[in-house]
């Protein structure tokens, strides 16, 4: 039988790894409820992001060791231009691939964002190679001991900074123009078009903001469990379960979701075996798709399925 | 919401295949598909008969070594340095002339060079192809284990010897004990690498140790000889526990070894999950000594565990710290000559694995130049012939017991320390970390 000091341990695992979960899984709602497409190079984003940052702020062979990077910027700008060149992709995915195939099916335009993902998951791998890469944490010290489970300081990092990206997220939906806009092309896009709100911008703004979410989730998560090309389709799936844990469209459950899913994984791999860590998480989407398409949280189904015919 | 289900259900299903398609298989007999890997690099060898041909008669036909290791992929840290070393060393035989065989010709050397990606399947994939359309004489590669086990039917099959050069005992040792007949490796076995381990153990008087693995066919026989080796010291495993190859994560296995206070770890892995390992091992603050196996020796572990390297002891071949050991080594000669090659070529220092190599190579060309274009005969060559020959990873003697050849006898104990590779004499073992 395993101590509370083991839960415990486990279960902090379990929400740092599932922070991570919830801030994909946010990307993933904000672009569905203002798009309605499903967007799989979710992840991908995570890893631009944290690479970028990575090759900024350490010195990291490029190229198969044609270019040697050392440039070694503070880590906040290296950061930074991490979330840019993630955010710029977005942007780039919606106006090449999205826009253009605004027309056709939901299912058509899901397939347009595998398709990137696939190829900017080769793009990584011929840049930064097989190998992987960590980020420096953000600040060194010794970790908290807490109930006899110890919690490094890039975990209080990871839940931090995802507490407060999620709460800015909120504010920014509630009290800002742009953010009432996406909510309305959300809620009602016809409507919100007879307002004179351009649902295209809405778009564009949906993806750069759901890049911007999913590399910062990269570049925090990066110092923990390093970083390497082919971790995207992992995430992008993970974010996409905790979504649909949430009710597909609804930000709070998408949250909720993703932690939930951190910390049964994070059990799972504790008590039975770390080979079921990934089935886990699978079952649990199985049981939700078969009970209940609405989401674990009842009551919150959310105007935005009443849309479209959705 | 029927739309809805719909679509979430047709996206499941794609991503069920791309899945699929990105598994990386532990399965050990892989089916054959209809798509060969292509060759991805030849070492552009000259035809110099061809090319100055004095008389009308034809050059001697060429050599052909079959080559499959891992360029890319989990194993690549531990496989572009054997792809170096292979291709340097078929370049040095050709800027000889080629390989004399027992005609008397000089025979060119062509390497037929495939990239297995550190998959079993793709591994299998381009011996079928090195077999059927290359017709290799003597097949040399399989940087991991898995591949180099699963490949094991195909060369039987075929009748082609092969020298591979991963660790597990599995890929030469049969179930009940006898050697495979075609198969043959340079690295050391993994038992004599945890009776070094367990030297160190005694010499510090632990009884009690952590044992954990990637779960993959290196990882489980490791675990397994630490496990047999650990029996025979009477020293107690408190925790055996394994992770699955590109895990991220570590802390469940960790935690678990926190609980169970061992007074030292001995984990068995390549740098791709070694590395992370180490760092969140010193991240959650266990202060138990943290010992690798020899799949962690190359200069990638250093760069990603970085700091977190720093006291990691290790059994591994002479090559690292070859500049610490007696002037009066055997091996010197040969490992010095070695690193100068690769260095001139690389531009950095060779580690371990391209060592493991080169000693293939140069059983080859010994079994070449006295056995011919005749696999068979290379075979017979292989098991009866190499005696006392002084390699990179140790003095080789293999004979129809024993397909390795060397033992404990080849590995020393090395501790990292800021970065670099500090040999520690069997005297001092008490004293480290």
């Amino acid at each position: 039988m395993p101590s509370s000091e083991q839960l415990a341990q486990l279960i902090l695992s379990g929400i740092t790894q599932g922070s991570i979960y919830a801030l994909i899984a946010l990307g993933f709602v904000t672009i569905y409820n203002v798009t309605g497409v499903i967007n799989f190079s979710q992840g991908e984003f995570a890893v631009i992001g944290a690479f970028v940052a990575i090759t900024l702020s350490q010195k990291v062979l490029l190229w198969h060791g044609q270019m040697t990077a050392s440039l070694e910027w503070p880590l906040p700008v290296a950061a930074l231009i991490g979330v840019a060149a993630a955010v710029l992709i977005g942007v780039l995915l919606y106006r090449l691939g999205i826009q253009p195939s605004r027309n056709a099916s939901p299912l058509s335009q899901i397939v347009v964002t595998i398709g990137a993902s696939i190829a900017l998951r080769g793009l990584v791998l011929l840049a930064w190679g097989t190998d992987p890469y960590r980020l420096t944490p953000f600040t060194e010290g010794p970790p908290f001991d807490l109930m006899g489970a110890i919690l490094t300081r890039q975990s209080v990092w990871v839940m931090g900074l995802t507490v407060v990206f999620v709460v800015s997220l909120f504010l920014f939906f509630k009290y800002t123009l742009i953010g009432k806009a996406l909510r309305a092309s959300s809620a009602n896009p016809g409507a919100a078009r007879l307002m004179g709100i351009n649902p295209q911008w809405m778009g564009l703004i949906a993806f750069a903001l759901s890049a911007g979410l999913s590399a910062l989730a990269g570049i925090v998560v990066a110092p923990v469990t390093f970083m390497t090309f082919d971790r995207g389709l992992m995430l992008s799936l993970k974010g996409f379960v905790a979504m649909i844990m949430g009710g597909l469209t609804d930000p709070v459950g998408a949250v909720v979701g993703g932690l939930i899913l951190g910390v049964v994984e994070s059990l799972a791999a504790g008590l039975i075996s770390s080979g079921y860590r990934d089935a886990f998480t699978f079952a649990i989407l199985v049981v939700v798709l078969l009970v209940r398409l609405g989401g674990f949280i009842k009551g919150r189904k959310g105007e935005a399925l009443e849309r479209a015919g959705l | 919401m029927k739309n809805k289900l719909n679509i979430v259900i047709s996206v499941l299903a794609v991503l069920a295949l791309l899945l699929t398609a990105c598994a990386t298989p532990t399965t050990e007999a892989p089916k054959p598909t209809a798509a060969p890997a292509q060759p991805t690099a030849v070492p552009a060898t000259k035809a110099p008969e061809a090319t100055k041909a004095p008389e009308p008669t034809k050059p001697p036909e060429p050599y052909v070594i079959g080559a499959f290791l891992s360029s890319t992929g989990p194993a690549s840290s531990l496989g572009q340095p054997e792809v170096d070393t292979v291709n340097m060393m078929a370049e040095q035989f050709n800027k000889a002339g080629g390989i004399k065989g027992p005609d008397g010709k000089m025979h060119e050397v062509v390497v037929k060079m495939y990239d297995d990606q550190s998959d079993p399947t793709k591994a299998v994939e381009a011996v079928k192809k090195i077999v059927e359309s290359d017709k290799a004489l003597v097949i040399v590669g399989g940087t991991s284990s898995g591949a180099s086990i699963a490949v094991n039917e195909t060369v039987t099959k075929a009748k082609i010897p092969f020298i591979s050069v991963a660790s597990s005992s599995a890929i030469v040792t049969k179930a009940d004990g006898s050697q495979h007949e075609w198969v043959f490796k340079t690295p050391q076995q993994n038992l004599p690498v945890a009776q070094v381990q367990i030297d160190w153990l005694k010499a510090k008087g632990f009884t009690k140790i952590a044992s954990v693995g990637v779960n993959d066919a290196f990882g489980k026989d490791s675990m397994a000889a630490m496990k047999k080796a650990a029996g025979d010291a009477k020293i107690n495993l408190v925790y055996e526990g394994t992770f699955e190859p590109k895990t991220t994560d570590f802390s469940p296995q960790i935690t678990a070894i926190k609980a169970a206070a061992p007074e030292a770890v001995i984990v068995h892995a390549v740098p791709a999950e070694g590395a992370p390992f180490t760092v969140q091992y010193r991240d959650l603050g266990l202060k138990f000594p943290l010992v690798h196996n020899h799949g962690i020796g190359n200069q990638a572990f250093i760069d990603t565990a970085k700091v977190a390297a720093n006291g990691v002891l290790f059994p591994i071949g002479k090559i690292l710290v070859i500049d610490q050991l007696a002037a009066n080594d055997p091996q010197k000669p040969v490992i010095d000559k070695y690193i100068a090659d690769y260095k001139a070529k690389f531009n950095k220092a060779p580690s371990s694995f391209g060592g493991h190599a080169w000693d293939a190579m140069i059983m080859v060309k010994m079994a070449l130049e006295a056995a011919g274009p005749d696999s068979a005969k290379i075979r017979d060559f292989l098991e009866t012939k190499i005696v006392k020959f002084v390699g990179i990873s140790g003095i080789f003697t293999i004979d129809a017991k024993d397909h390795t050849g060397i033992g404990k006898e080849s590995l020393v104990m090395v501790q990292i320390k800021d970065g670099k590779w500090l040999y520690v004499a069997p005297a001092d073992y008490a004293k480290v970390p």
